[in-house]
């Protein structure tokens, strides 16, 4: 099903081709970041922590460096020492969390790294380097790093964002406010107020394709890697930071990537794999452990969130108090300050004030994942508001429909918004037949919101016209779900010629112009707009050429269906073809490049209808029918819109009943496996229908406004609210497990 | 540490190929062979990224040591086009954008041709249950189970 506020008419937008890269995929032939093989390639394994804060007296690598077949060892003191070098604070971090110097600061923190001819040497190498810590206290939790007397990670961490500043440090690298209207006021308005605290656990963004690179270094300084990353430009210059040279010097080559849901947007083996190159003198790869892959990369944040909203009897809010903290992981960089600015921003509320904490932890340092920072906080703001919707006994569309945000509304972040789809995101859901479907015992039905961003940012792309008319559209940014099948579409669209005539392909970073990393939903959005660029500059050409042909002004010639055509039709047209044939007498190769930084992001909305059943037997919660309706401003690649959506939403439930980070009390992962760590298996799901709202963004010449990430924000809301339904049991606590669900059962019967 | 000879029919030609004792299939199929389409998603046979048929029943080739296939008959992804021509399976996971990342593509398709060589008419649930070894972080599952649907009808001649 989809909405569209206008049909435009298009020939290869909104269809469902075979993706571009889709016959390597299913053929086994695709590279990923593993696969690749490189004469005299040496294995490599890198050395982890075992606690979750110690300080690091030594590391005695002598043995290792003996034993038949290791070529190399490295550890931090093999790279540059940026806090000495007076470098970023920010690049200090990532330079720490990619190799410790003087702490290791969470489990899995890595200490050194070894080079050798096979696994099994290098295994055994790994285990040979001697590292002797002296442990030190940890907090896990928010609540232990905020506690009075807390063990600090970071003795020089001053809060910002407070003041006058803190005199002391403390674990809360920054505080983030933001406040309208006046909130005693507003809460005086209400006719019903409620207030809840939430919490949830670090999840893992789950890929299922470890972190992988190569690294093949040459001795005058250059190195070549290659790599499963979003964003082989940013891996770039993190690795020159980290190895303290000139981005230049390094090639990265993109690898196909096997998921990444944000967690590939930063780098952890790739400066070693180039150090141990350097000191073997031979290509080396590193890949993770899917235990290490959960100790020691991701997750995203736990949290403790507390809400408090007030209604008036008309459904109105009328006041909204927030305060959140974020697990940061080992280094600050929560994504509070987005959940701050997302936890209300699908509603116009006069009245309120959103306070967050970004809070440093002994645990991995977090990524990004799918909307980073507000799943939690919706979980939360649409789990209250269903309580609110309940109390004044209004249906929970309804209410979300009084109080939506529409064109105009001063978002609770600050901006007024432009165009956005979240009141037909509503309409769909309400429309739909899941909205009215019959309910079994024990079933219940929930409804939830969610709001993100979306990004825009810099990207770059070239489009080539090939001798036989055909073209190849080149970009720099890496594929995750698609998106090469949304570079052809358009081109074919902007050039008039068939969407199997055009190859779209990601080129390394020394093959076309700077690309920041697949995230924020916004490849399709920019490098799209950079791709549709680029053909507009070819088919200006390509009128030039034929205007040149016919000896007539450029005005005199159009563009239409993949052929020049002479205005009044006085000459037999000129197709791509002919023009590509005889590119030789009319100026040369047909090529074009185009670069650009976000003109404009369309943010994205979804609403989310999900029905549960919950056995009160073994506290199971099974889904058993799942819509979402999401605006995707245009769907260029329906298919693939679709499987953001239907991905996002998986992961949501993930998250809801099963996903959680488990530490013992030293600070140490119990569950980092797949068997442990339990992520949604084809047999947990129904069919998940999708809805695709259509309203354009106006700022892209399609009317894009990205698709990935939206999908994850609602889902946790969406299945704890069809709980209460089925049970009336408010859950509270993420993941809403068996246990937890029995839990509370057991106490409603008490 | 010496290796082991092994020989085994890899789909449909006889390959001999060496390994340690300690060696996975998985990783005696990627590194010595040359046989990269499974694979390592956990190395703990619970993502099942790493599916391969041994003597035409699907097995997690990460829990399997490369001499233990002495003598057996291999299929992997890179087996089940016939002559370049696609298997049913792969054709609908193509058309059915059943693929995001593609990284766990190939365990699907050789769990799926498992479940299809027994039962040709299965239902939805049966699906979801014979493809519930094997993780796909991206799709939701959905249009790989109506893949499967669709190759199911396909290769029933429907």
């Amino acid at each position: 099903m989809a909405i569209t506020e206008e049909n435009p008419g298009y020939k290869w937008v909104g269809t469902r081709p075979i993706r571009p890269d889709g016959l390597e995929k299913v053929t086994g032939k695709a590279q990923f970041g593993a696969d690749l093989m490189l004469p005299g390639m040496l294995f490599g394994k890198v050395v982890r922590s075992p606690h979750a804060h110690a300080r690091i007296v030594s590391i005695d690598t002598t043995a290792a460096e003996a034993m038949v077949g290791v070529k190399a060892v490295i550890t931090g003191s093999d790279f540059p020492d940026l806090a000495a070098n007076g470098a970023h604070a920010s690049d200090i971090d990532v330079a720490n969390n990619a190799i410790a110097r003087e702490k290791v600061l969470y489990e899995g923190h890595v200490v050194a790294a070894v080079a050798a001819t096979t696994r099994e040497q290098a295994e055994a190498a790994a285990k040979a380097v001697e590292v002797t810590y002296e442990i030190l206290p940890h907090v896990l939790t928010v609540d232990e790093a905020m506690a009075e007397g807390a063990p600090l990670l970071h003795e020089g961490m001053i809060t910002k964002g407070v003041d006058p500043a803190p005199e002391e440090p403390s674990n809360v690298a920054s505080k983030i406010l933001h406040e309208r209207g006046d909130l005693e006021q507003g809460f005086g308005e209400a006719d019903v107020v409620v207030e809840r605290e939430f919490t949830t656990k670090p999840v893992h963004q789950g890929y299922i394709e470890p972190h992988a690179a190569v690294a093949d270094a040459n001795t005058d300084g250059r190195a070549h890697i290659w790599c499963s990353s979003q964003g082989h430009f940013q891996m770039r210059a993190y690795s020159a930071t980290v190895l303290g040279v000139s981005p230049g010097t390094l090639k990265v080559t993109a690898a196909e990537i096997g998921g990444g849901f944000g967690g590939k947007t930063v780098i952890y083996l790739e400066p070693l794999a180039v150090r141990l190159s350097q000191r073997a003198g031979r290509p080396v790869k590193l890949v993770m452990d899917r235990d290490e892959v959960f100790r020691a990369t991701g997750p995203t944040s736990g949290t403790r969130i507390r809400v408090k909203m007030g209604v008036s009897n008309d459904g109105k809010i009328t006041a909204a108090e927030v305060w959140m903290a974020y697990e940061a992981g080992a280094y600050s960089g929560s994504p509070v300050g987005a959940a701050g600015m997302t936890a209300i921003a699908c509603y116009d509320i006069p009245n309120f004030v959103v306070e967050g904490y970004d809070v440093v932890c002994n645990k991995p340092r977090v990524a990004a994942y799918r909307a980073p920072g507000a799943p939690m906080a919706a979980f939360a703001v649409e789990s209250v508001l269903d309580d609110l919707a309940r109390d004044i006994g209004m249906d929970p569309i309804d209410i979300r429909l009084a109080n939506a945000a529409v064109e105009g509304t001063q978002a609770s972040y600050g901006p007024k918004f432009p165009r956005i789809g979240f009141v037909e995101t509503l309409e769909a859901i309400k429309d739909h037949p899941n909205y009215t479907a019959d309910l079994g015992p024990n079933q219940g039905r929930g409804v939830a919101a969610g709001f993100w961003f979306n990004a825009g940012m810099m990207s770059s792309a070239t489009v080539h016209i090939n001798e036989n008319g055909t073209a190849t559209v080149v970009t720099g940014s890496p594929d995750i779900g698609g998106s090469r099948q949304s570079m052809a579409l358009m081109a074919a669209e902007e050039l008039g010629i068939p969407y199997e005539s055009i190859k779209a392909v990601v080129a390394d970073t020394e093959t076309v112009g700077f690309n920041d990393v697949t995230g924020g939903s916004r490849v399709t959005l920019a490098t799209g707009a950079a791709v549709v660029d680029a053909c507009r500059l070819i088919v200006e050409d390509l009128r030039a050429r034929a205007a040149k042909t016919w000896d007539v002004e450029v005005d005199q010639v159009e563009w239409v269906d993949g052929q020049a055509q002479h205005v009044d039709g006085s000459q037999p047209p000129l197709s791509l073809s002919d023009l590509a044939a005889k590119s030789g007498r009319t100026g040369g190769p047909i090529s074009a490049n185009a670069s650009l930084n976000s003109r404009g992001v369309g943010a994205g909305f979804s609403t989310q209808l999900c029905d549960v059943e919950v056995d009160p037997e073994t506290g199971v919660t099974r889904v058993v029918r799942y819509l979402t309706a999401q605006d995707a401003g245009r769907a260029i690649s329906p298919d693939y819109v679709e499987g953001q959506m239907q991905g996002g939403v998986v992961q949501g439930i993930g998250w809801a009943l099963n996903e959680e980070y488990i530490h013992d009390q030293d600070g140490v992962m119990e569950n980092p496996s797949f068997l442990d760590y339990r992520i949604p298996v084809a047999s947990d799901l129904p069919m998940i229908d999708c809805a695709i709202v259509e309203v354009p963004n106006p700022a892209h010449p399609y009317g894009v406004r990205g698709v990935g990430e939206v999908g994850i924000v609602p889902p946790m809301a969406a299945v704890g609210n069809a709980i209460n339904d089925a049970i009336d049991v408010r859950m509270t606590d993420l993941p809403m497990s068996p246990v937890r669900i029995l839990e509370a059962l057991t106490e409603q019967r008490d | 540490m010496a290796r082991t000879h092994i020989t085994a029919v890899v789909n449909g030609d006889e390959t001999e190929f060496l390994a340690e004792d300690g060696t996975s299939l998985l990783n005696a199929l990627r590194d010595e062979v040359g046989l990269t389409g499974a694979k390592e998603g956990c190395g703990t046979g619970d993502c099942g990224a790493c599916s391969v048929m041994i003597d035409e029943k699907v097995t997690t080739s990460c829990l399997v040591f490369a001499p233990e296939v002495e003598g057996a008959t291999i299929l992997t992804v890179e087996g089940l086009a016939d002559s370049g021509e696609l298997h049913p399976l792969q054709q609908c996971f193509l058309e059915g954008a059943a693929l995001q990342c593609g990284i766990c593509t190939p365990g699907f398709l050789i769990a799926a041709k498992a479940l299809l060589d027994k039962n040709p008419d299965p239902t939805e649930t049966e699906i979801r249950y014979a493809l519930a070894g094997n993780l796909c972080r991206c799709t939701g599952y959905d249009k790989i189970v109506r893949a499967v649907q669709e190759a199911a009808r396909e290769m029933r001649g429907q």
